[in-house]
This record gives C-alpha cells, sequence and structure tokens, in this order.
C-alpha cells in the first residue's frame, strides 16, 4: 500500500499548445489510476501554476464560444472539483499585474470543495522537493 | 535493473522531441531497463501504422517497432488518437491505446519517469 506525490508543473501560456490542457488532463486522469495498480496503492497529484503559467487561471475564459473547446478555466474547475491540490505561484502572479480576483479560486458553482491556494514560489519548491515525480508542461 | 516511464506529446513531424525520446528509450533498453513509452497530444501520430520514410523527416515507426520486439511498452492517449481521426485500425502492432491513467499508474511503478510536453 503506498502512494506517489505526482507534480504537473505548468509554465507556459494556454491556448498556443496543448501543454497545459494536456497537463491537466493527465493530473485528473490520475483519479482514475487506480485500475491499473494494486489495492491501496495510489497516486496523489499536485498542480502548480508558475511562470506565464498563471495564464490559464484567468477567469471568464471563453474558448467554448471562440474556439469550440473546453477551456482551461473549466479544467482547473474540475480538478478543484475533484479535490486536486491547486498552487499558483505568488510572486508571478503579482508580476503579470493579476490578483485572486482574476484567477479561479475555486469551483464553488459546480459543488467544488477545494480551493486554489496561492503560495510563494518558495514553497512551491518545498512542495516540488515532497514529490515522487516532477513533470514539467 | 529499474524501470523508465517516458511520456511524450511532441509531434513525430516538426520537432525533434519525439527522435530523442526514443533513443533514450533504446538506450535504456540496451542497458536492461524496463521502460513504458507513452504518447499523448501531436505525439500519438507515432503510433500511426504506414508511416513512410523520407530523409527530411523523422521516421520512428520502424525503430519503435523494433523495441516493441525488444520488450518496450507502448502506449497512446486514446482521446488524444481519437481526437486527430486515428483509429483503432491504423495503429501500428504492438501499440496499445489508452487513457490517460495509464500513463500515471505506469509512473506510479516508475522509478524515474521524463516527460517532454514542449515542440
Amino acid at each position: 500500500m503506498a502512494l506517489k506525490k505526482c507534480a504537473f508543473i505548468i509554465d507556459k501560456a494556454p491556448y498556443k499548445k496543448e501543454t497545459s490542457r494536456l497537463a491537466l488532463t493527465h493530473a485528473i486522469a490520475s483519479q482514475s489510476a487506480e485500475v491499473y495498480l494494486d489495492d491501496g496503492d495510489n497516486i496523489e497529484p499536485l498542480v502548480a501554476f508558475i511562470g506565464d503559467g498563471i495564464l490559464n487561471c484567468l477567469k471568464n475564459q471563453r474558448a467554448l464560444d471562440i474556439y469550440g473547446v473546453t477551456s482551461l478555466e473549466m479544467h482547473i474547475k474540475n480538478a478543484l472539483l475533484l479535490g486536486l491540490n491547486v498552487y499558483v505561484c505568488k510572486e508571478d502572479l503579482e508580476r503579470l499585474g493579476l490578483s485572486e480576483d482574476s484567477i479561479v479560486m475555486d469551483a464553488d458553482l459546480i459543488g467544488g470543495e477545494s480551493k486554489t491556494k496561492i503560495v510563494s514560489f518558495e514553497k512551491i519548491q518545498e512542495l516540488m522537493e515532497e514529490c515522487d515525480h516532477l513533470m514539467f508542461f | 535493473m529499474g524501470k523508465l516511464t517516458i511520456g511524450v506529446s511532441s509531434s513525430l513531424v516538426g520537432s525533434m522531441s519525439l527522435d530523442f525520446a526514443v533513443k533514450l528509450a533504446e538506450a535504456a533498453i540496451d542497458k536492461g531497463h524496463e521502460v513504458d513509452f507513452w504518447v499523448s497530444g501531436n505525439a500519438t501520430l507515432l503510433s500511426k501504422k504506414t508511416q513512410r520514410p523520407f530523409r527530411d523527416y523523422s521516421h520512428l515507426g520502424k525503430k519503435v517497432g523494433e523495441l516493441i520486439g525488444r520488450g518496450l511498452e507502448a502506449a497512446a492517449c486514446e482521446s488524444c488518437c481519437e481526437a486527430r481521426g486515428l483509429q483503432k485500425e491504423d495503429t501500428m502492432e504492438g501499440w496499445k491505446r489508452y487513457g490517460m491513467e495509464w500513463y500515471l499508474a505506469s509512473c506510479f511503478s516508475a522509478d524515474r519517469i521524463l516527460y517532454i510536453g514542449d515542440e
């Protein structure tokens, strides 16, 4: 019986490439990884947005209206709905002139209880140290 | 010997990241390691059969087929394939198609993982 922590670090802006979307879909898929694992084993994902990756978290994305695809905002809300740990780098948020009000902080409207956590880059580094595996998207 | 899980989402053509990933997989197998190879996004094109070799473009299909014969576990993201019109019957022999949870489960048992997510 074991738990492995996997960090999905997102440092690229959304919509130009598919990378941040794949990070979120892979992180969310960890919720059903147990079908391939032994009883009691599981994966604990951690999603952290740093650098330009913060732009994935902006509120009021209209990807569905404009591109006909689900928005990264919707994926982040789904991650929060599933109870994933979602972190946003405080320094990069400020660097981009954004605030807590500008980004997805919860998934209250769809019944999620988890909240986005705005933390220092130092804290994100500490969290990465605790992970078994790191992936950069 | 250890287990290495490699995940890639870079294009088969237009990026050399998949070439590097396949070479790394080969080197690990040569050293006796177990390798799981996961492709998602544009990298799913690697699982398509009837790739035609041109000297100007990467043509990794044959090499991956050889590595599968040597024990490489190669799997492609099913939804990424379907979104690109790659049907099951288009898939090269030896490749598997799974949901993304397979990759996460592979990470669980891996000693090391490498994910190449950018082009």
